[in-house]
C-alpha cells in the first residue's frame, strides 16, 4: 500500500467529533482530564465507547490521551481505566509517564503506545529509546523545525506525529497561577471558574500585541502560545519525508474552525497521495481557515523555520 | 523577608530515628566554588560541561578542570557529578558517547541526565559512570520510579512537586536512591514543561537557554466572548477585552519564593531521602559556601543527637545573608499558593558580600593573610566564618600589604594582605561584609 498519512485531532465532544469525521479526519485523540493533559473536553469511558462505535464502522482510530505526568494517587486507578479502554477497543494509548507505558505493557500487549512527553519528545534516539519498549510511534516537539523533522525520519523505528495547525502548550506548572494571582491582589475567584471556557489569557509587558491563553485544570496552570501553527503550505515537505500522522490541535478552538483546518489538510493530503510528483499546494485550500482565524493570533510556521540557539 | 519557621524545642522527641545519614549535593560552577563547596562540607559536588549541561551560561568545566575537581574533592572523600540534563536534538546526538567517555576518563562519579537517549548510551559509553535521572523528567510516582530502576539507575533526582508523603511513598515501594532538592531557586512550571523562552527569545530553555520569562511581568485578561467563539473580523472587534487587574495592582508573574527547607530537616531524614541537592551553578561562592556551612551543620546536628536536635536560629541568619530572594518549602507539605510566589519587587541585593579569603593565620601574632575579595578598610564591620562552625564578627584595623605596609583600604582585586583577628582562623574561612546600598 502507498502513502497514505493520517489526518488526526482532537475533539472536545462526540458532536465535534462527528464534524471534524466529516471534515475528513482519520483519527482521533481524546480522554479525560484525569489522565491526559489538555484536552479541548472530557471523554469518559462510556464517552469513548460512542465515539469507537461511531468512528470503527468509517475506519476511523480513536486514540485515548494518558499522557499526564502521574503521581501515585492515580496510580490505582490506571489499571481499571487501562483495561476499560482494552473492552472498548480503542486504537491506541498516548503516554508520557513510564508508570503508563509499564501497565499497558502488562494488561494489554497488543496495544499500540504513543510516546508524548510534548516539548521533550526532541530526537530519534530517545523516540527508539522507547520504541524498543513498546512505543510504536512518537509525537514530536513542536519547538523542532523542519531540517530537524525532516532530518530523523530516516531513522525513527517508530511512526511519527507532527502537529501541523493549531496552538501548543508552551508552560506547564502543578500550582494554581491564576487562583494565587487572584489571592495576591486581594480579588479571590468567585465562581471558582479560571477553566478552558473563561477565555483568561496573559499578554507580556514588552509584548503588547501577542495573547497567550491561560488556564487551570485538576493538572495545574497552562499557558498556550499567542499563535497558532500552520504548516498547510509546506506539508508536502513532511509528506515526502514520509510522516505518518499530521495532527490538528483543537483545543481553544470551536468546531467550526476546527473543521475548516481538517478540510483544507484532508484536500492538500488527498492531493499528495493521489499524485505525489504533480502535488502543488493551492492557497485557496487556506482561505477557510483564514476566515475564521481570531485576527488577534498569527497563523506561522511555529519553529518549523526557526534557528534556535541555547 | 519570609522565613522558615524557627523550632526551639526538640522536634521528635520519643520517636524511632532512620539513621541513614543523607548526602549532602551542592553546586559548583566552576573549580573555585567547587573547592568551596566540598571544603564546606558537601558529600559531593555538580558541575557542567562544555556541552550537554543545562546552564550554558556557566563557566563550565573543561574535562582537565574536571580532573582537577575530582581530585579536590576525592581528598575529602567528596563525589563529583556532572549535568547532562539538556533533552538533546537531532544535531547533539553524535557527541554524546565520546563525551561520557571523558567524563569517566576524568573520574566523574555520575551523570545528572533527563534524556532516555543518554541514559542508554551511558550504560556502554562509560558504563563506571553512574546515571541520576534528572528532576527535568518530572518523576513523581513510584512506578516510574521503579521503571528507572528497572532500567539499571541507581538514583532518581524527584520531581520538585512530590510531597514527602509522596516521597515516603515511593521510598516504601521502590528500593533506590532518591534526591530531592532542598534549597535554591525553582521553576515554577514542572521542570522542562517550558518553553517560554523558546517563545520569546528563541532561547531553547530544555538547552541551557533559560532567559526566566517567568519572573517576567504580565496583565491578566479575559475576552468576554470566551474561548474563541468569533465568526467574523467584525464580530471579533466587538469582543471586550477585560483586564482582570486594577491600576495599583501589582503584576502577574509565575516567578516562585525559592526552596529552603532548613526547617525541616528532621523531616526530610525520618522520610528517607539519600540526597539533599542545593540548586545554584550560577551563584556565587558566598553563597554556596553559606548555604553549604549551615546545611552540614544541621544535618550533623541531626544525625548525632536526633532526639535533642534543635533548629538554631543562627542557621537561618546565616543563610539570609547569601539569600536575595523570599523562601519558601515548595510542595513538601502542600501545593504552594499566593504566599509562595513573588509578586511585589521583593528580589534585592544579596545583604553579604564575599570579602576576602583566609590564607594563613599566625597563632603568635594574632595576624591572618586575607585574599582580598572585595573592597574593605579600616573600620568595615566584618564576619568571618568557616566550616565546623567557626564564626565571629569584629571590626577591621589596621590593614597591611605582604611587605608591612599599611594600607588605607584593601582595594585590589586578589590582593594578599594582613590583619589582626580576634579569633584563630584557617585556610579557606571567609570574611564577608555588610552590603552597603551605595
Amino acid at each position: 500500500m502507498g502513502y497514505r498519512p493520517e489526518l488526526l485531532a482532537t475533539c472536545g465532544t462526540l458532536d465535534e467529533l462527528k464534524a471534524l469525521a466529516e471534515a475528513g479526519c482519520d483519527a482521533f485523540l481524546l480522554g479525560e482530564e484525569k489522565f491526559g493533559m489538555r484536552l479541548p473536553g472530557e471523554f469518559t469511558p462510556e464517552a469513548i465507547a460512542e465515539a469507537v462505535a461511531f468512528a470503527h464502522p468509517k475506519g476511523i482510530k480513536i486514540y485515548v490521551c494518558a499522557n499526564n505526568l502521574m503521581d501515585n494517587d492515580t496510580l490505582p486507578a490506571l489499571p481499571g481505566y487501562l483495561e476499560k479502554m482494552g473492552e472498548i477497543g480503542v486504537d491506541g494509548i498516548e503516554f508520557g509517564d513510564p508508570s503508563v507505558l509499564m501497565q499497558v505493557r502488562k494488561l494489554l500487549p497488543d496495544m499500540p503506545l504513543h510516546w508524548n512527553a510534548e516539548m521533550t519528545s526532541t530526537n530519534h534516539g530517545t523516540s527508539n529509546y522507547w520504541g524498543r519498549r513498546g512505543a510504536t510511534r512518537v509525537v514530536l516537539a513542536r519547538e523542532l523545525n523542519m531540517d530537524e523533522v525532516t532530518g530523523m525520519m530516516p531513522n525513527l523505528e517508530v511512526e511519527a506525529q507532527v502537529q501541523v495547525h493549531g496552538m501548543t502548550n508552551i508552560y506547564h506548572s502543578k500550582r494554581s497561577l491564576v487562583h494565587s494571582y487572584m489571592a495576591n491582589q486581594g480579588r479571590p475567584v468567585e465562581d471558582d471558574n479560571v477553566g478552558l471556557n473563561r477565555g483568561l489569557y496573559l499578554i507580556e509587558a514588552e509584548r503588547r500585541d501577542e495573547l497567550f491563553p491561560i488556564y487551570e485544570d485538576s493538572n495545574g496552570t497552562h499557558i498556550m502560545s499567542s499563535g497558532d501553527i500552520c504548516i498547510l503550505e509546506d506539508l508536502h515537505l513532511l509528506m515526502e519525508a514520509g510522516v505518518q500522522s499530521f495532527k490538528i490541535e483543537g483545543i481553544l478552538k470551536n468546531t467550526a474552525y476546527n473543521a475548516a483546518a481538517a478540510r483544507a489538510y484532508r484536500k492538500a493530503i488527498d492531493s499528495f497521495v493521489s499524485d505525489p510528483e504533480g502535488y502543488a499546494f493551492d492557497e485557496a485550500w487556506l482561505d477557510e481557515i483564514r476566515d475564521l482565524q481570531d485576527p488577534r493570533r498569527e497563523l506561522s510556521f511555529g519553529f518549523f523555520y526557526k534557528e534556535q540557539v541555547y | 523577608m519570609t522565613q522558615t519557621p524557627v523550632q526551639s524545642k526538640p522536634q521528635h522527641k520519643g520517636k524511632r530515628y532512620r539513621l541513614d545519614k543523607p548526602e549532602l549535593l551542592a553546586p559548583a560552577g566552576n573549580l573555585e566554588k567547587l573547592k568551596f563547596a566540598v571544603h564546606y562540607g558537601a558529600d559531593a559536588v555538580y558541575i557542567g560541561g562544555q556541552a550537554y549541561g543545562l546552564r550554558s551560561n556557566a563557566d563550565n568545566f573543561s574535562f582537565e578542570e574536571m580532573k582537577e575537581g575530582v581530585e579536590f574533592a576525592n581528598k575529602y572523600g567528596a563525589k563529583v557529578f556532572v549535568a547532562t540534563n539538556i533533552y538533546t536534538h537531532e544535531e547533539d546526538l553524535d557527541g554524546i558517547a565520546e563525551y561520557l567517555r571523558n567524563l569517566q576518563d576524568a573520574g566523574i562519579a555520575a551523570i545528572i541526565t533527563a534524556d532516555p537517549i543518554i541514559v542508554e548510551t551511558a550504560k556502554t559509553a562509560a558504563p563506571l559512570i553512574e546515571v541520576h535521572l534528572s528532576t527535568q523528567q518530572s518523576t513523581l510516582n513510584w512506578q516510574a520510579v521503579q521503571f528507572w530502576k528497572e532500567e539499571g539507575l541507581p538514583r532518581v533526582v524527584l520531581g520538585r512537586e512530590t510531597s514527602l508523603e509522596e516521597i515516603a511513598e515511593i521510598k516504601k515501594n521502590v528500593d533506590i536512591e532518591i534526591e530531592s532538592f532542598v534549597h535554591g531557586a525553582m521553576c515554577s512550571s514542572y521542570s522542562g514543561r517550558c518553553v517560554l523562552s523558546n517563545h520569546f527569545t528563541d532561547r531553547d530553555s530544555n538547552r541551557g537557554g533559560c532567559c526566566q520569562s517567568c519572573r517576567w511581568k504580565y496583565d491578566l485578561f479575559e475576552n468576554s466572548s470566551p474561548e474563541g467563539d468569533w465568526v467574523s473580523e467584525e464580530q471579533q472587534m466587538e469582543t471586550e477585552s477585560n483586564p482582570l487587574f486594577l491600576a495599583e495592582d501589582n503584576a502577574f508573574t509565575m516567578g516562585s519564593k525559592d526552596l529552603c527547607m532548613l526547617g525541616s530537616i528532621p523531616d526530610l531524614i525520618e522520610v528517607g531521602i539519600d540526597s539533599f541537592k542545593v540548586e545554584g551553578r550560577m551563584k556565587s561562592i558566598h553563597y554556596v559556601a553559606t548555604v553549604v556551612n549551615v546545611y552540614r551543620q544541621a544535618i550533623d546536628a541531626y544525625m548525632a543527637d536526633p532526639e535533642n536536635y534543635v533548629l538554631k536560629p543562627e542557621w537561618m541568619e546565616e543563610l539570609n545573608k547569601a539569600a536575595n530572594r523570599p523562601l519558601n518549602t515548595g510542595f513538601f507539605y502542600d501545593t504552594p499558593d499566593h504566599e509562595d510566589h513573588i509578586y511585589e519587587p521583593e528580589e534585592k541585593a544579596v545583604p553579604y558580600d564575599f570579602a576576602g579569603l583566609v590564607l594563613d593565620y599566625d597563632a603568635e601574632t594574632e595576624i591572618a593573610t586575607i585574599q582580598q575579595r572585595n573592597h574593605f578598610k579600616p573600620g568595615t564591620e566584618i564576619e568571618f566564618f568557616g566550616p565546623d562552625g567557626t564564626f565571629f564578627k569584629q571590626v577591621v584595623g589596621t590593614i597591611w600589604d605582604e611587605e608591612g605596609n599599611e594600607l588605607d583600604a584593601a582595594r585590589h582585586p586578589m590582593q594578599r594582605v594582613k590583619l589582626k583577628v580576634d579569633q584563630p582562623l584557617r585556610y579557606f574561612d571567609m570574611m564577608r561584609k555588610k552590603n552597603v546600598k551605595k
